[in-house]
């Protein structure tokens, strides 16, 4: 782990440079040197939707990757977008040359090793995202890097183009079989960690997938650090509402927020079978 | 060019405020979050998330629901308890030199008195108790749907509470008549009143064919109940006049600010807009000041209830003002 202290979060208006299509993904490029100065891999961004009279007053987070600090150029940053609702349709109806109001870098980023270690990195559907810009810095400190891309179908895959330029060996697997090899991510994990020796896992994608690869990564006795998609409303870690119970170093558990203490979490420290519930060890249940 | 200076300091009883913009209770959390985006000493105050004597986890999630310009939240109340609040939030916001409203909520009476005991000696500038939570297990908890626990809550807390330091009741609109429970709190004793918390609402989730959070119902927030909180306002002026109001409820712009200040609150706190817009506070005390500039005013103050002026005054009021010599 790095003890760099980090900028902090910054809220900059940044103007759409670029929009493309990607499969049943939307990818944009937006000029916001402010967000990208203090970007790490794992962290994300914060956008308002709607315009200035918007009735949707909750900010949408995606995961940032493509981030081109400022240089000769102002700095960049990307993230994709899928259709969910009115927010991200509003987002998808913006062009080249709009403007968004944005916050960010936002979260705890992945804790990198302090030297080269053999890592795979699990991403899906458009979780496969933050991993880029993670593959590069694991690539760039020596370390030996396997990434697995899956979605539920060919055309909910993103990034197995890009992961393959930078990495070189990419496993792709979907559900009904239309690209790479039929079945889940977790299917090849196991033979992708023996293989490279790994030491540790990285991964974003749906909680269902998250849990399944921490056990995979805790059967092989190696951590698994993954960023959760949790429903938020701030992003900053005001609101309380993005909760997960997790167990920290001292055994007790506790509801922490995945906007400002995660969204990257240890995956044998989160208690997946309790999210939704009030454990009744939880630190703090006996006040309710 | 230039436009006339306002004076834009205000009081909440004994509370004096330089601006009248404060966060509200369980939106800024304590304050510490919004450093990256504005300096928390700039404020009118922080209002920091309702406090109870042990740590509590809150409810379950899913915690939030997006509605109509506005959100369903169901947190409950989470917190560390007051002796790690104390130890770190408290002295955090005392260090940082802003200004702080520590907001109270109890199980019952005895836990509203030794809330008030145990903050007896810190630093605030005022104690806000929460006596209308809706994230609470038992409705009955909500001690400001009725008159008699309201009473008995602000009552007790005001004999415990440091002399120095004034006690504002937060009410919810949940009630038939909030001038009746009004009246009834400044009789306990209350210094003010804070108004409105959230209303209890419902959101069903069309996947799962269940209610949408895990606490069922929840708190509606944002510009939504904008216009309930405005008539809360009003008609809590009118039933106790004498008594400072801080208003709150959907407050998003400058102009959304001036008619709270208008109806009779004498500051505003500024809620869900954070969850939009972080820097809303900071701008909406730009805003408030040139929209009581553009109407004439010349201080924040001299607007405070004025919509309940006649027209005659009103008149009486703004021909008085450009009596007075330009850059007095």
């Amino acid at each position: 782990m790095t003890s760099d202290v980090l900028p902090g979060p910054v809220q900059e208006t940044g103007e759409i440079f670029d929009v493309t299509r990607l499969g049943e993904y939307t990818q944009f490029t937006v000029v916001a040197p402010g967000v990208a100065r203090g970007f790490k891999p794992g962290q994300f961004v914060a956008i308002a939707v709607g315009g200035r009279d918007t009735s949707m007053l909750l900010r949408r987070s995606f995961a940032l990757y493509g981030v081109q600090p400022g240089a000769e150029f102002a700095g960049t940053i990307q993230f994709v977008v899928a259709a969910k609702g009115g927010g991200t349709e509003w987002l998808l109806r913006r062009q080249i040359g709009d403007t968004l109001d944005l916050v960010g870098p936002l979260g705890v980023p992945f804790p990198l090793p302090r030297a080269s270690v053999p890592a795979v990195l699990v991403g899906g559907g458009y979780g496969t995202a933050p991993l880029l810009p993670l593959a590069q810095v694991l690539l760039a400190q020596g370390s030996d890097v396997e990434m697995i891309v899956g979605a539920a179908t060919a055309s909910r895959l993103f990034g197995e183009m890009q992961a393959k330029r930078i990495i070189g060996k990419v496993t792709v697997t979907t559900d009904d079989g239309t690209a790479g090899q039929r079945g889940w991510v977790t299917d090849p994990l196991p033979s992708a960690i023996e293989r490279l020796g790994a030491e540790i896992v990285y991964a974003c994608g749906p909680m269902g997938m998250l849990r399944a690869v921490g056990e995979v990564a805790g059967a092989h006795a190696i951590p698994a650090q993954v960023a959760v998609e949790e429903s938020m409303a701030c992003g900053i870690g005001v609101c309380m509402t993005c909760v997960l119970p997790v167990r920290d170093g001292d055994g007790v558990s506790r509801f922490v927020r995945s906007c400002v203490e995660g969204p990257v979490f240890d995956a044998g420290r989160i208690r997946w079978a309790d999210v939704g519930t009030v454990p009744a060890d939880l630190f703090g249940a006996d006040g309710n | 060019m230039g436009t006339p200076t306002v004076d834009i300091s205000t009081s909440l009883a004994s509370f004096e405020l330089p601006n009248p913009v404060l966060t509200a209770s369980g939106c800024a959390a304590a304050g510490r979050e919004l450093s990256p985006f504005f300096d928390v000493a700039e404020l009118g105050g922080i209002v920091t998330k309702s406090i109870m004597m042990k740590p509590r986890s809150g409810r379950s999630t899913p915690r939030m629901a997006e509605t109509p310009s506005g959100m369903l939240n169901s947190i409950g109340l989470q917190g560390p308890g007051v002796d790690s609040f104390i130890e770190h939030d408290l002295k955090w916001l005392h260090e940082s030199g802003a200004r702080t409203v520590v907001s109270i909520a109890g199980h019952n009476t005895d836990e509203f008195v030794a809330l008030a005991r145990r903050l007896y000696d810190q630093p605030m500038d005022l104690l806000e108790v929460n006596i209308s939570c809706p994230n609470v297990e038992n409705r009955g908890q909500v001690f400001a749907c009725d008159a008699i626990a309201a009473t008995r809550v602000i009552s007790a807390v005001r004999r415990a509470a440091n002399p120095n330091v004034p006690i504002f009741a937060k009410l919810t609109p949940d009630v038939t008549d909030i001038g009746y429970i009004a009246r009834a709190v400044a009789e306990a004793g209350a210094d003010g009143i804070s108004l409105i918390n959230t209303l209890l609402g419902l959101v069903i989730d069309l996947d799962t064919l269940r209610p949408a959070l895990g606490g069922v119902t929840g708190g509606l927030s944002g510009p939504a109940i904008r216009p309930v909180a405005l008539r809360c306002v009003w008609q809590v002026h009118q039933a106790v006049p004498h008594l400072p109001l801080l208003g709150m409820g959907g407050i998003k712009t400058g102009k959304d600010a001036l008619q709270f200040i208008l109806a009779g609150a004498s500051a505003v706190s500024v809620g869900t807009a954070v969850f939009h817009d972080p820097t809303a506070p900071i701008r909406i005390i730009a805003e408030l000041s040139d929209e009581l500039a553009a109407r004439g005013f010349s201080s924040l103050r001299d607007a405070i209830g004025f919509a309940h002026l006649s027209s005659e005054q009103q008149a009486a009021y703004f021909a008085a003002q450009t009596a007075v010599p330009v850059g007095r």
